[in-house]
């Protein structure tokens, strides 16, 4: 195996460590001082009233913008620089030769921490396949790698708290296992494109590269700024939907529509969800407003995963290396694992 | 003259590495040919699966990363 190294020559000034320690700084300084500033510029400085429908929406706008922005910024560089550990093809090399329910369930926890676009997914599924791994295992994967992904994890964390953010990724774990075990018992090999299989046995030794801290820094805030910079339309423009249903909404219309005894309301919000793809910075916000107006927790979280989940373009895209009756199983086990997920947690938290 | 690949389906990324590669090219003042190389079963050969990937001369130096033009010059001088 040959072993390269990357880094030469470049050397950012200033020294790597004081600019990590001051934007660290920085970034604690403005969380702790994010809530309070909003707070005090909502209603001392521009005197908006308490408790008034313009006052709230715009309270809620201006410290939900700050605070959504500080916690993708932070947590998105932290777990990019992590995830540069992970790179698929180490993946794939850990997965190669497990049992099934053992490579199922490595597959899946994989898929929390490996980067995924839908961009990417028709060669990671080749690359799966030509390695070997079975079908089921490659799907599980495919499942929970855009589903339990970082900005949706990081959004309900910072918005909702830990326990919901951890309820969500143990649901989609589950929906990503369970729906790689189906897929694997289905037996749905022969709705694999042929050349896929033809490649089998044929890939290059994967090369490993050393890259230094500095490459990895330096490339993990290259990939947040360009997310970041790439969603925030989206991320304002939710917010300021969110900051409309908070302050204007009446809970009574939130409650009656997606409420509890509106049996459909898991399937509705699916439903919603499915031209909503990649846009889930954008939703969290609106979804957080109607938690607070009486969604309840199950439609919620259904939502959600539908969101990152069932996209249509990557369906598209795979139709590269499978027959759309493999697509269809994969969608189908996907909504019908969403929307149990849905129904379960609405039964679990009254 | 290297002969450099740039692997990958064509997304923004492959786009961006091809015009640092040539970027570098251009500083190191070597001589170079970039090639595109889109075909997955082409990029599966080279063992990588997170594109886009940089080649050169048959020998894979960089992955599932956009290296910048100054990262790419020692690669295409040795």
């Amino acid at each position: 195996m040959t072993t390269l190294r990357l880094s030469l020559g470049r050397r950012v000034q200033p020294p790597l460590k004081l600019t990590v320690a001051v934007s660290v700084v920085a970034w604690l300084v403005a969380w702790f001082v994010e809530a309070p500033l909003s707070d005090w510029l909502t209603f001392s400085f521009f005197g908006l009233e308490r408790g008034s429908h313009f006052g709230e929406a715009i309270g809620f706008f201006l410290l939900d913008v700050p605070k959504v922005l500080l916690l993708l910024v932070g947590i998105i560089t932290v777990v990019t620089l992590i995830r540069g550990f992970f790179p698929p093809e180490k993946v794939r090399a850990a997965l190669a030769g497990r049992g099934l329910m053992t490579g199922t369930v490595a597959a899946a926890s994989f898929g929390i921490v490996t980067p995924f676009c839908s961009c990417s997914a028709v060669p990671l599924f080749i690359g799966f396949v030509e390695a070997g791994i079975p079908l089921g295992v490659t799907f599980a994967f495919l499942i929970s790698s855009p589903m339990v992904n970082e900005v949706a994890l990081v959004l309900l964390w910072g918005l909702f708290g830990p326990a919901i953010a951890l309820v969500y990724m143990a649901a989609g774990l589950t929906v990503a296992i369970v729906g790689g075990l189906v897929i694997g018992k289905l037996r749905m090999e022969r709705y694999v494109e042929a050349y896929v299989w033809a490649l089998q046995g044929k890939g290059g030794a994967t090369i490993e590269i050393h890259l230094t801290w500095e490459d990895r820094i330096h490339d993990a805030w290259a990939y947040t700024k360009d997310l970041v910079r790439r969603i925030l339309p989206y991320l304002m423009i939710g917010i300021g939907i969110g900051a409309l249903i908070h302050g204007y909404a009446p809970t009574d219309l939130v409650a009656a529509i997606g409420g509890r005894s509106n049996p459909f309301a898991v399937p509705i919000v699916v439903l919603i969800a499915i031209p909503l793809y990649s846009n889930a910075a954008g939703t969290i916000p609106i979804v957080q407003a109607l938690l607070g107006k009486g969604l309840p927790m199950g439609t919620t979280l259904a939502f959600m995963m539908a969101i990152t989940a069932i996209s249509l373009p990557e369906f598209i895209i795979l139709r590269r290396v499978i027959k759309w009756p493999l697509i269809a199983v994969f969608a189908t086990v996907v909504t019908i694992g969403v929307l149990f997920v849905g129904y379960l947690f609405n039964f679990l938290i009254v | 003259m290297k002969k450099i690949e740039v692997l990958g389906s064509g997304c923004a990324n492959c786009v961006r590495l091809a015009a640092n590669a040539k970027e570098a090219a251009a500083m190191a003042g070597v001589e170079v040919e970039i090639v595109k190389v889109t075909d997955y079963g082409e990029i599966m050969a080279y063992g990588i699966m997170s594109t886009p990937g940089l080649v050169v001369d048959g020998k894979v130096v960089s992955y599932g990363r956009v290296p910048s033009a100054s990262d790419i010059v020692p690669w295409i001088s040795e």
